[in-house]
């Protein structure tokens, strides 16, 4: 029997940067609203000051910002004829915990996907017909366009002071920017980054092979900024020590640094931290929220009621949450039906080392931030003609090193012994000499049929209740995407004068040990038809009006780029519609 | 100031229960028709800052003291003055009350400490006074019994206080000064009056008594020194406009500083809900202290210099940036910094070994801190690094020695704050 708290406006499962997005958004509307948070709140100046947050062992080895598996879990396999196991270390991906989220400890690589990638099926269909895309491809429109979004992209990219050089605006192409990208209303607020000297020769090699190089979009700071909140960034030190860690230097975007300063001073905003949610309460009918129930560390069940519920956790958990909840139709991939788990993608990464004569060349790799990089877009998307290749997707590429630290930076050449004496001296040889980049080939994952979310029959969490069981594993596409771009990035790499490249494809099966991005995405997905989405266009669900799901969750497949730009984009879309269209009439924003 | 994010469940369940109890007894004394007065009052009583001492940080229970109010010859804690019956102030005569805030005497005819800082007050007009407790009398009564005297022997001796205020207390009104401007007498009524900066930042005797040769030229307490507030140059607010002080007062941060420690807590509970007038007063005023320039000290040795360099770079630079001006609104600049120019480098030196955090406010929530260094830094690096900063940018500040540094760590090893 849960306590039962005084009702709200407004619950919200999960402070990471959508949460932290909508919770400001709905408190200027004037709403009453709690945030409920399963992890520890998080302050920049106490909980990552600069003092000691650089610490690769306890932050990047340990997993320090990140869930404890022991608290929660997932199973996983690569197909569905085998028996799942559960993850008990991360791998492939890291699930954030604790206030700020993932926006904590990302890099900031801060993307506006294509104009295309939100029209994929309907511009894939035409461009190739519809024979050319594999038959268990399960890509979809997004039910939105580019330029729906765009308003937000800027929002977004102005609370977080990104710093980049615009290739395209309102229609013109920029020199120096990516020419790819859609339309910008307005510039960056803030020029690129200054470029280290592995990443101004990268994109030499690549202006010489004739591409177009641009420096990755970043939410690392070029300069001091204030954002419209108010609130103060300072400029980027460069200290090479940003993804997987907090910055104490206000110079990496965050919830921490671009809203929560602001929002804990509201007196309609609350937050229930170390508290985890165990299911959106539903009334009878099943078609309406009531609110939430949680859990604190104490045990002791609570229930918060709520007049809107908008879920706001890390991709997995929104889906988990779903499942638990019995909203929307569990996917089933033997009869194609049902939406909650459905189209469950990850990332498709790979890179090129290169390795350069120490006599020549000194890289200083430790010099870096979070996003720091020259990149070429060329290959992203459906920015080339893939009738030729044989698949579809693509994705950026380029030397976005983002840092040198001590024990992951080693890169050794090919044939090099894994250990002892001989090891050793060439690290030594090496460290100054060789690029490693962190993203070199940053491919798009698109939706299968037999890749999805589902409950694991056999393993439960500590409340009883089954664990997610991802099904996952690499398509032929995406894998000979991956071959045809590593190949591409190699080139470049090798034209900017290493003697040895050392190229590490994507290859299957799928492996949950092998870190690629934390960008899982998919299994509560927006779309126009209630049989294949479980959203709407505005992150509303199809079946309980009064929930919003935000989150990659949403993304119906997944492209080249990082997410968090349009994660964020989408948060700020669905707070609109919810501010100026649900408020005045609460109910089904999409009629079908 | 909000507390708007409640950090567990229960703390939440606290914050509703909290609501339910705000029926207020009335106050039979005082008419509470009298908008103006009480008004009045209440911004007299914010800029008075009574709150700060006659409040448990967080408990929850605005002026219903209980607060140990901490000195050199001990902790003095600070009385009710809600309008409850029994422990509060309600039953007391205007007269009374006057006493009691201008003069230091209790209704009992014995003395208050100075901790109360009726050396200030008396600035004030009765008028003033008067119209504070009319707010006063307004605000929720609780019921809390204070022991108010916690002093040592033979500090508890209250009777000892006669011969301290016949050295120390000038008792009098705040007389304008025709040859200044309106602004200027403004500013001053206020420092000198509700404002009683001089409490933290004037120089104390050996007793505890304002030195007021030396008014406003900085002075230590609660493990922090309250740097010189004068026109000083170098430790003072010289190279502030008139602007940037009120910016500062207003916000807690402007483009050269930020207010950490207990003027952190003064921003929030007083000088940031101050009128812009009153604050651009109070600059006037401060702007035309006086400096007393210090004879220049002597240089550092080459070898800490050195030293303290090769700290600073790796250590502060990140923030403070390499040529020391920081980031405005943001990281202080040390060039201007009076903390890390102070003649007494206590505060320096406890930002260093402990971090602070700056005040948040309304205007500016960012609060960024100042990490703490001293589990990393020993007292020689800590010395070295204070020393290059104090001598690098302006005339010399005396270099910081590691005994210094020494006795400040020991002195924070027991401090809580």
């Amino acid at each position: 029997m849960s306590r039962k708290l005084p009702r709200k406006d407004v619950v919200i499962i999960g402070l990471g940067w959508t949460g932290s997005i909508m919770a400001n958004e709905l408190t200027d509307e004037g709403l009453d609203v709690i945030a409920i948070e399963r992890g520890p709140w998080r302050d920049a100046a106490t909980e990552f000051p600069p003092g000691y947050v650089q610490d690769e062992l306890r932050y990047r080895i340990r997993h320090e910002l990140f869930l404890r598996p022991e608290q929660t879990t997932f199973t996983f396999r690569n197909k569905m004829d085998q028996t799942a196991l559960p993850i008990r270390d991360w791998g492939s991906f890291m699930p954030p915990n604790g206030v700020g989220g993932g926006g904590v400890h990302w890099n900031a690589e801060t993307w506006r996907f294509l104009p295309s990638d939100f029209v994929l099926k309907t511009h894939l269909t035409e461009r190739y017909g519809a024979a050319f895309l594999p038959e268990d491809m399960t890509i979809q429109d997004w039910g939105i366009t580019y330029d729906d979004l765009e308003p937000h992209y800027d929002a977004f990219e102005y609370l977080c002071g990104t710093s980049g050089t615009a290739g395209n605006l309102r229609g013109q192409i920029q020199e120096g920017g990516n020419p790819f990208e859609g339309p910008r209303s307005r510039p960056y607020p803030n020029p690129a980054q200054k470029q280290p000297f592995s990443h101004t020769l990268f994109a030499k090699a690549a202006r010489d092979l004739g591409y177009k190089p641009f420096p990755q979009p970043s939410g690392n700071m070029s300069q001091a900024y204030t954002n419209p909140l108010g609130l103060h960034l300072g400029p980027c030190t460069y200290c090479g020590f940003c993804e997987w860690f907090g910055c104490g230097n206000y110079s990496k975007a965050s919830p921490q640094t671009t809203i929560l300063p602001r929002l804990i001073r509201k007196s309609n905003f609350a937050l229930c931290d170390n508290s985890e949610v165990i299911h959106i309460d539903l009334d009878r009918s099943g078609k309406r929220a009531t609110g939430v129930t949680f859990v604190d560390t104490g045990g002791v069940e609570w229930e918060q009621p709520a007049d809107l519920v908008i879920l706001s956790a890390y991709t997995v958990f929104n889906v988990h949450l779903l499942l638990h909840s019995r909203i929307g139709t569990p996917y089933d991939p033997v009869a194609n039906a049902g939406v909650i788990g459905r189209n469950f993608t990850h990332q498709t990464i790979s890179t090129v080392n290169g390795f350069f004569d120490n006599k020549k060349f000194n890289f200083n790799p430790f010099i870096a931030s979070g996003s720091i990089g020259m990149c070429i877009d060329e290959f992203n998307g459906d920015n080339f003609d893939h009738g030729p290749h044989g698949f579809v997707g693509g994705g950026y590429m380029g030397q976005v090193q983002t840092g040198g630290r001590p024990i992951q930076t080693t890169p050794v050449p090919p044939g090099t012994p894994k250990w002892g004496a001989a090891w050793k001296s060439a690290v030594r040889d090496n460290y100054l000499s060789s690029v490693k980049p962190g993203t070199g080939v940053h491919g798009s994952f698109y939706s299968y049929r037999d890749i999805y979310l589902d409950l694991d029959p056999a393993y439960k969490d500590r409340f009883g209740r089954p664990l997610v069981r991802m099904t996952i594993d690499f398509h032929d596409n995406e894998l000979k995407q991956n071959a045809f771009l590593t190949d591409k990035f190699a080139e470049i790499i090798r034209a900017m004068g290493a003697h040895t490249i050392d190229k590490q494809y994507r290859k299957g099966p799928y492996d949950s040990t092998d870190y690629q991005t934390t960008h899982l995405n998919g299994g509560a997905i927006m779309g126009t038809d209630p049989g294949t989405s479980a959203l709407n266009r505005y992150l509303q669900s199809w079946d309980v009006p009064n929930l919003f799901v935000m989150g990659a969750s949403a993304f119906p497949q997944n492209t080249g780029y990082n997410p968090t730009g349009t994660v964020a984009a989408l948060a700020f879309w669905s707070a609109a519609a919810i501010r100026q269209q649900y408020l005045k009439n609460p109910g089904p924003l999409i009629h079908v | 100031m909000s507390r708007a994010f409640k950090r567990s469940a229960l703390c939440v369940v606290a914050a509703i229960a909290a609501c339910f109890c705000s029926v207020r007894s009335a106050s039979a004394a005082q008419d509470g028709q009298k908008f103006d007065q009480i008004e009045k009052g209440r911004y007299l009583a914010t800029a008075a800052d009574c709150f700060a001492c006659h409040t448990v940080p967080g408990a929850g229970k605005p002026f219903a003291g209980n607060r140990p109010i901490e000195t050199p010859f001990g902790n003095i804690t600070s009385s009710n003055i809600t309008p409850d019956g029994d422990t509060g102030i309600s039953s007391w005569s205007d007269d009374q009350f006057d006493a009691a805030v201008r003069k230091g005497v209790r209704p009992d005819g014995s003395r208050l400490y100075p901790a109360m800082p009726y050396t200030a007050y008396t600035r004030m007009s009765r008028e003033d006074v008067l119209a504070i407790r009319a707010y006063l009398a307004t605000v929720e009564p609780v019921h809390q019994p204070v022991k108010a005297n916690t002093l040592p022997f033979p500090f508890n001796i209250r009777t000892a206080m006669r011969v301290w205020d016949a050295l120390y207390f000038t008792e009098g009104e705040f007389k304008p000064d025709n040859r200044q401007s309106a602004a200027w007498n403004r500013g001053a009524y206020l420092v000198q009056g509700p404002g009683h900066c001089a409490a933290c930042h004037t120089p104390k005797s050996f007793l505890g008594g304002d030195k007021h040769s030396e008014g406003f030229r900085g002075s230590s307490l609660q493990g922090w020194f309250a740097p010189d507030i004068t026109a000083d140059q170098r430790q003072g607010l010289g190279q502030w406009s008139e602007a940037d002080v009120a910016l500062y007062l207003k916000t807690g941060h402007n483009r050269l500083s930020a207010a950490t420690g207990p003027m952190a807590e003064e921003v929030a509970d007083s000088t940031s809900q101050l009128t812009d007038d009153d604050l651009k007063a109070i600059a006037v005023y401060l702007k035309s202290l006086p400096e007393q320039q210090d004879a220049a000290a002597a240089p550092a040795d080459p070898a800490v210099m050195a030293a303290g360099q090769a700290v600073y770079r790796d250590q502060c630079s990140a923030c403070h940036g390499l040529d020391g001006r920081g980031v405005a609104m943001l990281f202080p600049s040390l060039v201007q910094s009076s903390l890390a120019h102070a003649s007494d480098p206590t505060s320096a030196i406890r930002l260093v070994l402990r971090g602070g955090r700056s005040v948040a406010t309304d205007a500016e929530p960012t609060a960024p801190a100042m990490p703490s260094f001293g589990w990393q830094l020993k007292d020689e690096q800590v010395a070295a690094v204070l020393s290059y900063i104090r001598t690098t940018w302006k005339p010399a500040a005396s270099p910081v020695t590691a005994e210094k540094v020494e006795q400040i760590r020991q002195q924070l090893a027991t401090r809580r704050d």
